[in-house]
């Protein structure tokens, strides 16, 4: 027993101290690491030159997402460069031992849709990527975190990473959401609270009762954005609702072995009286639909406010901030959010594309179309994702409203294949960065709820969701 | 990995808060798999303006006599882990970036390339910012700048003795804890066997 109550960071931490060399310095295990074609080729050119293998194979799943073309899947890759980023890590894969998910098969999907789908994730382990959103897979009580390639290769030689231990922030979220706001709301409000570094060096623990309310989509949503406020680690405590969710999946625990997961996974909430170093409260009651003004995710307002007036925002940085992202979206200071004109809109990447998004989209598309000179595209997160929304009928839902309906990939989040937005072109967002040129150069990103983006869609303006929701 | 002792160089400035890494490493260029010759890629979009060029932008390709410290806005690299951010800045030679933040991943990737990453209070930073020239000096913690009083920055003793030595991680993680690492996975497979199986 421990004397001293613990949170549930604390309990993943220390379950995972290979060596604890002083001043909160520690060598951890990894238990599990997810591959993908972009942040490993030079990984496994390092394990190469050292002459290393791959310590544990089966420690390891890799899949391809980012470069991928979300059209003509099975056909011919047309960017020769995508084409050989792919054929690298399947290569790769092969030579190492590693699992890769084929292309074509129906569990190919972004990296942090199918960790969990699979079960490959689970409450109690470590889990890294080389990916910043890697915090999703916290929404299931896993210490889960992004990693640079040079990372990836060395937990791919030891299964492990030196680390600092992070403080610790509690965001309790009290309150129920009012209809048509939900989980993207709620992280955005966070990460506008927090700014773009309020979280570095912490933790975050995401609790409370409309957090324990939540699904686990939802939960992922919630989780996936952390990095946006400057913390590589969100978590959620495992409950009811989790191992309802994992259980039967692929790689989740069986028979004896589940039983026996489960007794220890009911162990690792945070102890009541856990002491956090920071907390954060937050009234979901409160919270109306969100949108991104500017060009970072902490820029970011109700859909009935306005664009802010940069002298307003603080700091001379800040200030500053405001002013070049204001600049760069092409706003207005005190322009009003709500009727601001699109040109795109995109629904997907790994903050909102689970099923539970498309149906939230697909409800509001319903009956109505895409307003006139808009392209919307809808890019579900996975294999698995795709047909369960075609079993459901969403796709042909999406398809008659006139939104166009793709293959799985990171897509438009990321900009890497040819979903590319033009110079200068207005996209209504469910993806997790609005960064300058992060959709294309010149490109100009709102982020906001698969519902809000949808109405922005058959709109093609900004739009308040209540307004159409029925 | 090239180790860093003391460096004595001009100083780039970019003074934005919140360079992420999409803006220090655009993601098209994220398809090429080297990891040498990056540089020409740094900063690509925003040393442009309708396609082209600016001149004198502080980090440029090319640089006869280029800049090898740079001072730069707070939470520098925030935003997506790719490491080729640090190798494009290694590429066009920048061994040292002092700011009042940093995004972490970006941070830690910079250690792997012998990229040493230093947190100074703002204050600090303004005062630097006039030097011109500045002399960072790893092992005794030290920044000396002509007309400014030095100054010295907290780094963490591992990372600072592995940029001293040139050390690589995955090496001197296998040489060091190798009895570690197995004695602790012969625990976890008792524990939790089934995390040491695949079922794909």
């Amino acid at each position: 027993m421990h004397a001293s109550p613990r949170t549930l960071y604390d309990k993943l931490w220390s379950s995972h101290v290979v060596q604890d060399e002083g001043d909160g310095v520690c060598v951890i295990y990894v238990d599990r690491h997810l591959l993908h074609e972009v942040s490993t080729p030079q990984a496994f050119e390092g394990l190469r030159a050292k002459g290393l293998p791959v310590r544990r194979p089966e420690s390891h799943l890799a899949v391809v997402d980012h470069a991928i073309p979300t059209r003509n899947r099975g056909g011919p890759i047309d960017d020769p460069q995508a084409a050989a980023q792919i054929a690298l890590l399947e290569a790769n894969c092969r030579e190492f031992g590693i699992d890769l998910i084929p292309v074509q098969d129906v569990r190919q999907g972004i990296v942090h849709v199918i960790g969990p789908e699979l079960g490959f994730t689970e409450p109690g382990i470590t889990l890294v990527c080389g990916d910043s959103h890697t915090a999703t897979h916290g929404a299931f009580g896993a210490l889960a975190f992004g990693i640079g390639a040079s990372e990836c290769e060395s937990v791919m030689a030891t299964n492990v990473l030196r680390q600092t231990r992070a403080k610790t922030l509690l965001v309790r979220v009290t309150g129920g959401f009012a209809p048509a706001v939900g989980a993207k709301d709620l992280i955005l409000t966070i990460i506008g609270r927090l700014g773009g570094s309020g979280a570095v060096g912490y933790a975050i623990e995401y609790a409370g009762p409309a957090i324990a309310a939540m699904s686990m989509a939802e939960r992922m949503t919630v989780c996936n954005m952390t990095i946006e406020a400057g913390s590589r680690t969100g978590l959620v405590a495992p409950d009811e609702t989790t191992f309802a969710w994992l259980e039967g999946r692929p790689f989740a625990p069986r028979g004896a072995d589940w039983d026996r997961a489960i007794a220890g996974w009911r162990a690792l909430p945070s102890d009541p009286g856990a002491v956090f170093d920071r907390t954060l409260e937050i009234d979901a009651s409160a919270l109306a639909p969100q949108v991104t003004w500017g060009s970072s995710p902490d820029q970011v307002a109700a859909i009935g406010d306005r664009v802010p007036d940069p002298a307003a925002q603080g700091s001379e940085a800040a200030q500053q901030k405001a002013t070049r992202a204001i600049d760069y979206m092409g706003l207005t200071v005190g322009g009003a959010l709500e009727g601001i004109a699109i040109d795109k809109v995109f629904i997907g990447s790994c903050t909102n594309s689970r099923i539970e998004d498309l149906r939230a989209a697909a409800r509001i598309a319903e009956g109505r179309h895409v307003a006139s000179g808009v392209g919307a595209i809808v890019v579900p997160g996975s294999g698995q994702v795709k047909r369960q929304a075609e079993a459901e009928g969403l796709d042909r839902i999406f398809l008659a409203a006139g939104f166009e309906w793709r293959e799985p990939g990171c897509s438009l989040c990321v900009a890497m294949n040819d979903d590319r937005l033009q110079p200068g072109e207005r996209c209504a967002s469910t993806s997790n960065r609005n960064f300058e040129g992060r959709q294309g150069p010149g490109a100009r990103t709102h982020l906001m709820s698969p519902a809000m983006a949808a109405a922005a869609a058959v709109t093609g303006r900004l739009t308040d969701v209540r307004k159409l929701a029925t | 990995m090239e180790p860093l002792v003391t460096l004595t160089s001009r100083l780039a400035v970019i003074p934005d808060a919140d360079i992420d890494t999409d803006i220090i490493f655009p993601a098209r260029f994220l398809l090429l798999t080297v990891k040498k010759g990056l540089g020409r890629y740094a900063f690509h979009d925003k040393r442009r303006v309708g396609g082209v060029e600016i001149a004198g932008f502080p980090l440029a390709p090319g640089a006869a006599d280029p800049a090898r410290i740079l001072i730069t806005g707070p939470n520098f690299g925030c935003g997506s882990s790719r490491e080729q951010a640090v190798w494009a800045l290694h590429d066009l030679g920048v061994r040292v970036i002092l700011a009042a933040s940093f995004g972490e991943i970006f941070r830690s990737n910079c250690f792997k390339s012998g990229v040493l990453p230093i947190i100074l209070p703002q204050a600090d930073l303004d005062r630097l910012l006039a030097a011109g020239t500045l002399t960072v000096d790893l092992a005794h913690q030290r920044i000396e700048a002509p007309g400014v009083t030095p100054l010295t920055f907290e780094i963490e003793d591992w990372r600072r003795e592995a940029l001293l030595n040139g050390w690589d991680d995955v090496l001197i993680l296998l040489k060091t804890q190798g009895d570690a690492i197995a004695s602790f996975e012969a625990g976890r497979r008792a524990e939790a066997p089934w995390l040491f199986t695949t079922t794909l």
